[in-house]
């Protein structure tokens, strides 16, 4: 690729005043020798017709550390050579013409500890609207173990969580309140008590309900709470609600969480829109106050969905887990949202592991060390039905919270029986894989024979059996020759 | 009421046949197997009384269903669970749990609500059996 254009310069020629290729400032340097403490990130590029790709990945380098259009004399004025960061690799992407991977690194003191405001500000912050660049998406980072301890992580983690509500060896099950809008807090609460007593261990705020004119936070909580303590009594379990505590204010949003303390809260939830900086706020005020902290990923798919431009979810879940959230919400594969399943197990491994292992298929680029920081519990919610369980189990094991809102709400025999037919269907899965069934091709048979000595489970198959939401998955893996299919 | 705490409790009571396959599936992840006792099913009573040790070092799950055997025998009206603990690093915790043994009758809990300034309530739960009886003699066997 036109070699000569990217040899570096002597100093004095360098620092003429004037206009210098990226990749001859330094930002392009294919001998670099990666350091174990250096940030990583893998960039898709894709260069405007005519643009060297290695130019290309030099200006991604150089607009995401120290660079501006020209040369300056004032980095003679500092140790520039640290500061700038590497582009070291170009990749091709498989299949794509014009879009290649490039790897870049970043030196460890060009970022604040504890402060993913500041990481993103960094790699994200300039370089997504550079015109050479047609499309550009950040697909992966390595956070080198010296940065992840300057986190604190998520304030519970699945062990901890799992030991506070007494709930081992099964997927917990959940289920967001529906309709979503419009319901007063006395009929709000009723919904959560019959959903809990049914069979549930969470339900759930959707993202969007937080102080409308129809029901203000205040009379929601209360409810709520009546809802969960009287179906822990009747059923002799305890059951959380995410009570969501989203505000146009972090105090407002304290104040808020505070009541749900109060109110003898064991979770409260908050959606991604509030920012990097309120969620490691809040997030320490969970780890001061004993509080599981459920994260609603609302607005990500404006940046994760597409392929060619934006931020992968694989990276924003690296981020939370960072930030400190226990409860993630990564993706169904089966349900009605976007997901690829091999996609989304990745994002589940970048919740789950203390190590992260390469995986290209699963895209996942570097080994990803986590240094002890807490797991996080994904999420699976959004069109999934009692009827998937023998999928849902194979695809993410036990360590999840599987929500099913309208396949509890809208069971025929009412919100009860729908509880009561997801906690069945689960139970029996886990009952049968445990045995060394194979689950994947008898789970409809295990489901019928769980439905023989449970009506509303017969009445959820009946209704829901066939439903599928078989779309193409726009995130897919670059590394397996066709698309996987749930 | 049914106390439906621990993994298998929506589903009709196990039997010793599908207790031991659990054992066996526990067994062959290498976590250890304890069996544990109570009176006191309040959610919130974490320390069940052990009936000895957790079992480290089982060949199969015959000697835990032994075991279980005993405790049923000497425990009659009481609770009992099956715990796996792994000792993973990152996990070094409970990683199944399951109830193996109920009293006849359940009689459950009651939900005592202690008002509050600005329309709070304080809640707690309140076991009907364990207030009624004291200790061992609380379900009728």
């Amino acid at each position: 690729m036109g070699a000569n254009e990217h040899v570096a310069i002597d100093a004095k020629k360098r620092y003429q005043a004037g206009v210098l290729k990226y990749a001859q400032m330094g930002y392009w340097d294919p001998d670099y020798e990666v350091k174990d403490t250096d940030v990583l990130a893998v960039f898709r590029i894709t260069p405007q017709e005519g643009v060297d790709p290695i130019e290309a990945a030099a200006a991604v380098a150089g607009e995401s550390s120290t660079a501006t259009w020209t040369v300056v004399w004032t980095d003679r004025l500092t140790a520039c050579d640290k500061y700038r960061a590497k582009a070291y690799r170009i990749d091709p992407v498989p299949g794509q013409a014009g879009q290649y991977f490039c790897q870049v690194a970043y030196d460890l003191d060009l970022f604040e500890e504890g402060s993913i405001a500041n990481l993103t500000a960094s790699i994200i912050g300039n370089v997504f609207s550079f015109k050479p660049l047609l499309a550009c998406r950040l697909e992966d980072m390595r956070l080198p173990v010296a940065y992840v301890k300057t986190f604190r992580g998520p304030p519970t983690g699945i062990v901890v969580e799992r030991e506070r509500l007494d709930k081992f060896g099964r997927p917990l099950l959940g289920a967001t309140m529906k309709p979503k809008l419009g319901l007063s807090g006395k009929n709000y609460g009723r919904v959560v008590y019959e959903a809990l007593t049914g069979g549930l261990d969470f339900t759930k705020d959707d993202e969007n309900i937080n102080s409308q004119n129809f029901m203000h936070w205040r009379d929601r909580f209360l409810y709520c709470m009546e809802g969960v303590n009287q179906a822990a009594a009747q059923t002799g379990e305890i059951k959380g609600h995410y009570l969501n505590i989203t505000a146009g204010t972090m105090e407002e949003m304290v104040k808020r969480a505070e009541f749900a303390r109060d109110l003898g809260s064991c979770i409260v939830m908050v959606d991604l829109i509030v920012g990097w900086t309120a969620i490691q706020s809040i997030s320490h005020w969970c780890r001061e106050n004993d509080m599981i902290l459920h994260m609603h990923r609302a607005g990500h798919g404006t940046y994760t969905r597409q392929k060619n431009h934006g931020v992968s979810f694989r990276v924003i879940a690296k981020w939370l887990r960072l930030a400190g959230v226990d409860h993630l919400h990564a993706g169904t594969a089966v349900g009605k949202l976007e997901g690829d399943p091999m996609t989304v197990q990745g994002f589940y491994n970048v919740c789950r592991d203390t190590v992260t292992r390469q995986d290209l298929p699963r895209g996942l680029f570097f080994d990803q060390d986590w240094a002890g920081i807490k797991r996080v519990m994904p999420v699976a919610s959004g069109g999934i039905h009692a009827g998937q369980m023998h999928q849902l189990l194979d695809l993410f094991g036990d360590e999840v919270v599987l929500q099913f809102g309208g396949g509890t709400i809208g069971h025929p025999m009412g919100i009860q029986a729908g509880a009561q037919a997801n906690r069945v269907a689960l139970e029996a899965m886990v009952l049968a894989r445990n045995e060394g069934r194979d689950i994947v091709n008898e789970g409809p048979d295990i489901l019928k024979a769980a439905a023989e000595h449970c009506r509303p489970l017969r009445a959820a198959l009946d209704t829901w059996g066939e439903v599928t939401f078989d779309y193409t998955s726009t995130d897919t893996s670059d590394f397996v020759a066709t698309p996987t299919a749930a | 009421m049914r106390l439906t705490q621990g993994a298998f409790s929506f589903l009709p009571d196990l039997t010793d046949t599908q207790i031991a396959a659990q054992i066996e599936y526990c067994l062959r992840k290498q976590w250890a197997v304890a069996i544990e006792f109570t009176d006191d099913p309040h959610p919130r009573n974490t320390y069940w009384s052990m009936w000895g040790h957790p079992m480290f070092d089982l060949a199969d799950a015959a000697g835990a269903m032994q075991a279980l055997r005993e405790c049923r025998e000497a425990q009659p009206g009481h609770y009992i669970r099956i715990n796996a603990f792994d000792s993973t690093p990152g996990w070094e915790s409970v990683r199944l749990s399951f109830i193996v043994g109920r009293p006849a009758v359940e009689p459950g809990f009651r939900l005592v609500r202690r008002e509050g300034p600005g329309r709070t309530l304080h809640y707690t739960l309140e076991s009907y059996a364990v207030g009624r009886q004291p200790e061992g003699e609380r379900y009728a066997t």
